[in-house]
């Protein structure tokens, strides 16, 4: 397959999270719009990757897997960060009773 | 011959030292200890001097160099002191009469708390110092250190008594006046640096052929500003008077031995490039003669002793210039030291007077002195005749040098000067009869305290006497005595060079004598004159008239640079503070101030605190970036 699909795919699962985030009002939802922009992001390293390897594979033979496992290293960190995530969200309910992000706009002044 | 070498630099250094020692202990010394050290200094500086003086007289000239001064590579100046005929001459006026000076004041100021006493010895002490160094100094940059010292001491000098407010005004006028003066002569020196990259006097003169003429002219007449300045010449003389304000015997100092000769001293520092520079000869000689009747005339109608002799100062400067101007630089070297005698002696004759009648200064209130006061009166008597120009007095071969330099440069200036010099006789001997003669008209408490002054006011004026009675013997003229001139054969090295361009042209014999003869009878007329108008004056309220009252007035001078130069200022200024300041600049100021606060309010309207604005900007940042990135 064309490596275009696959940053066709990509742009567009990212712009959805984008737009996830901005307009959708409640944690959870805005949370895992953050997981779809970051997965977009993956999905991009694992094609542009299978896409070196193929180009210039013969005479280095690391580039088919480097972009690989750097996909891993920031699976790991979004699982961490999913963790702390999704604590934060509950330490927040517990507080105002409420997932949804505009309530906390205690930030002003 | 390193003799020299060793001890000249300790001729300016003593005076320092005192000044350090009196300024800096002046809460703890007693009157007689600063007194002494103020005195002693300088007299171990004239002692110094002499020493000097007889072994420059052997022929012994140096430059000496003790540091480098300014060193950029390109640009040398040396902290030097140049040790010759003329400066010689200069340090054994400047620290004799200097040295009587101080002796005078010691009985003067006595009055004073120890504190302003030993103050007063300090600013003395400086003002010796400045004059030293600007007379020792081997390149004008050292000059003028000295040039600027003796203007800051004079301010001091002159608003001694600062808490008088028109004391304090006369002080700031003397060092404005002499500000302008000093722009003239630092653009000089800029001048001669970019020109020939060096201020040391034998370089400079050395390699004066390698200027053009306009360079020469312009280059002297900035060096002749600033000899305006210092050495009150039109236009900036009014301060000299107006220093008055001073205490009598810094008076005597500014007048005599320091301050005023510095111009004529650079002068004749400079005398080649002048030489070469025949137009700005004839300016300063048109200048000198023009303030010399000019003052003379003030100095007819003034009623107040000390204004009198304040013009006479003046006058007699410009006789210097003119000398100066027609190229008798010896003629005015001697009329410096001349009238540094006589002038010395008639301030502190005044000063004396002024103190036996505890402060009276107005000589309409003075009269029949001479019955109270004989050293005194004896001693300005023999002043009055040294300045008038009687011969044998020192005043008449000086002046009578300059006058018939005068006459072989051209015989109108001499008309004029001759007329100066029988008015000089006038006005001299008017103070002299309304002083010292008729009967005493002042109160009766006055007469009753009148007195002669202490021994340490008299022997000064003894010393000076003497020296203004036989101190033109060093210079007769050829006709009277072959080789007589000593001065001029002394001081002949230095004017070697100018004489060479200049050459000389003799007077006959017959007419010298005629000169003489007619300036002679013209100020005997004028001694006559004033003695029979005003051997009988009696005080009256009567207010002068026509030309008088404009004499009186000084020809209006005063109020004539008040209203086109210190007025129009003024006005520039209130144009300035009022508008420029005020409106434009504070507008600003203050206006960037508004706007960054009412920006700041609106931009403040952005933080909502609403995480999703905030985010939705970011992206709406990202994607710009991303345009220009892409795009652009």
């Amino acid at each position: 397959m064309p490596v275009y699909y696959y940053i066709f795919l990509s742009a567009t699962l990212f712009t959805i999270g984008v737009i996830g985030v901005l307009v959708r009002r409640s944690a959870i939802i805005v949370f895992m719009c953050i997981e779809l922009m970051l997965n977009a992001a993956n999905l991009l390293l694992v094609a542009f990757s299978k896409m070196h390897s193929q180009a210039i594979g013969a005479t280095h033979p690391t580039a088919a897997t480097d972009a690989q496992i750097f996909v891993f290293f920031s699976m790991v960190v979004a699982a961490a960060e999913v963790s702390v995530g999704l604590a934060i969200i509950v330490l927040m309910y517990r507080n105002v009773h409420s997932v949804d992000v505009n309530f906390l706009n205690r930030l002003k002044n | 011959m390193n003799n020299i070498l060793h001890i000249a630099w300790l001729i300016p250094f003593l005076p320092l030292v005192g000044f350090l020692v009196n300024g800096l202990g002046r809460n703890q010394l007693s009157k007689s200890i600063s007194g002494i050290i103020g005195s002693g200094t300088i007299l171990a500086s004239f002692l110094l001097s002499v020493y000097v003086f007889l072994s420059v007289k052997d022929g012994n000239t140096h430059v000496a160099h003790y540091f480098d001064f300014i060193n950029t590579g390109a640009l040398k100046i040396g902290f030097d002191f140049q040790v010759d005929q003329l400066s010689s001459l200069f340090l054994l006026i400047i620290t004799g009469v200097g040295f009587l000076i101080h002796v005078y004041s010691t009985s003067y100021m006595h009055d004073e708390t120890p504190n302003n006493f030993a103050k007063y010895f300090a600013y003395l002490n400086l003002f010796v110092f400045s004059m030293l160094l600007l007379v020792l100094g081997g390149n004008y940059v050292i000059m003028f250190i000295g040039w600027e010292g003796v203007g800051l001491c004079s301010y001091l000098l002159i608003g001694f008594w600062f808490k008088n407010d028109n004391y304090n005004s006369a002080a700031k006028k003397a060092f404005v006046m002499n500000r302008i003066g000093d722009l003239g002569f630092l653009l000089a020196v800029f001048w001669l640096i970019t020109k020939l990259g060096t201020t040391d006097y034998h370089t400079v003169f050395q390699n004066v052929s390698q200027l053009t003429s306009f360079d020469i002219t312009c280059i002297t007449l900035l060096l002749f500003v600033g000899a305006t300045g210092k050495s009150a010449q039109i236009p900036l003389y009014t301060w000299l008077p107006d220093a008055m304000a001073g205490p009598t015997p810094v008076s005597a100092l500014i007048h005599a031995a320091t301050m005023v000769t510095a111009g004529i001293y650079m002068i004749a520092r400079s005398n080649i490039l002048f030489t070469m520079a025949p137009t700005t000869q004839t300016v300063i000689a048109i200048i000198g003669l023009a303030t010399a009747i000019l003052a003379a005339t003030i100095a007819l109608k003034q009623n107040d002793i000390k204004k009198v002799l304040a013009y006479s100062t003046v006058s007699q400067l410009g006789y210097m210039f003119l000398g100066l101007g027609v190229g008798a630089y010896t003629g005015a070297v001697f009329h410096v030291m001349t009238h540094a005698f006589f002038k010395a002696l008639l301030f502190l004759g005044a000063g004396s007077v002024i103190h036996a009648l505890h402060g009276e200064q107005d000589m309409r209130k003075m009269g029949g002195l001479k019955k109270y006061m004989s050293i005194t009166h004896i001693t300005f008597l023999l002043g009055c005749i040294a300045i008038a120009g009687i011969p044998p007095f020192s005043g008449f071969f000086s002046k009578d040098e300059i006058l018939a330099a005068a006459f072989s440069s051209n015989p109108v200036l001499w008309v004029i000067g001759v007329l100066g010099a029988v008015m000089t006789a006038f006005y001299m001997f008017r103070l002299y009869t309304m002083t010292f003669l008729g009967n005493f008209r002042g109160t009766d408490e006055q007469q009753h305290h009148l007195h002669e002054s202490p021994g340490a006011i008299t022997f000064p004026l003894i010393i000076l006497a003497v020296l203004a009675v036989i101190g033109g013997l060093i210079g007769i003229p050829e006709v009277f005595m072959h080789g007589g001139h000593r001065l001029e054969a002394f001081l002949e090295p230095i004017f070697r060079e100018s004489k060479k361009i200049q050459g000389t042209h003799h007077l006959s014999h017959s007419t010298e004598y005629f000169l003489m003869a007619a300036s002679v009878v013209g100020a005997s007329i004028a001694i006559i004159f004033a003695w029979k108008n005003y051997k009988d004056y009696r005080y009256s309220t009567e207010e002068n008239t026509g030309i008088a009252r404009v004499l009186e007035n000084k020809w209006y001078v005063d109020e004539i640079y008040s209203s086109v130069i210190v007025q129009p200022v003024r006005a520039l200024g209130g144009f300035f503070t009022n508008v420029v300041e005020r409106g434009i600049i504070d507008g600003i100021v203050n206006g960037v101030g508004r706007a960054v606060n009412y920006g700041s309010r609106q931009i403040r309207l952005l933080q909502s605190g609403q995480v999703g604005t905030y985010v939705l900007l970011m992206v709406f940042g990202i994607l710009i970036l991303f345009v220009i990135q892409l795009f652009l």
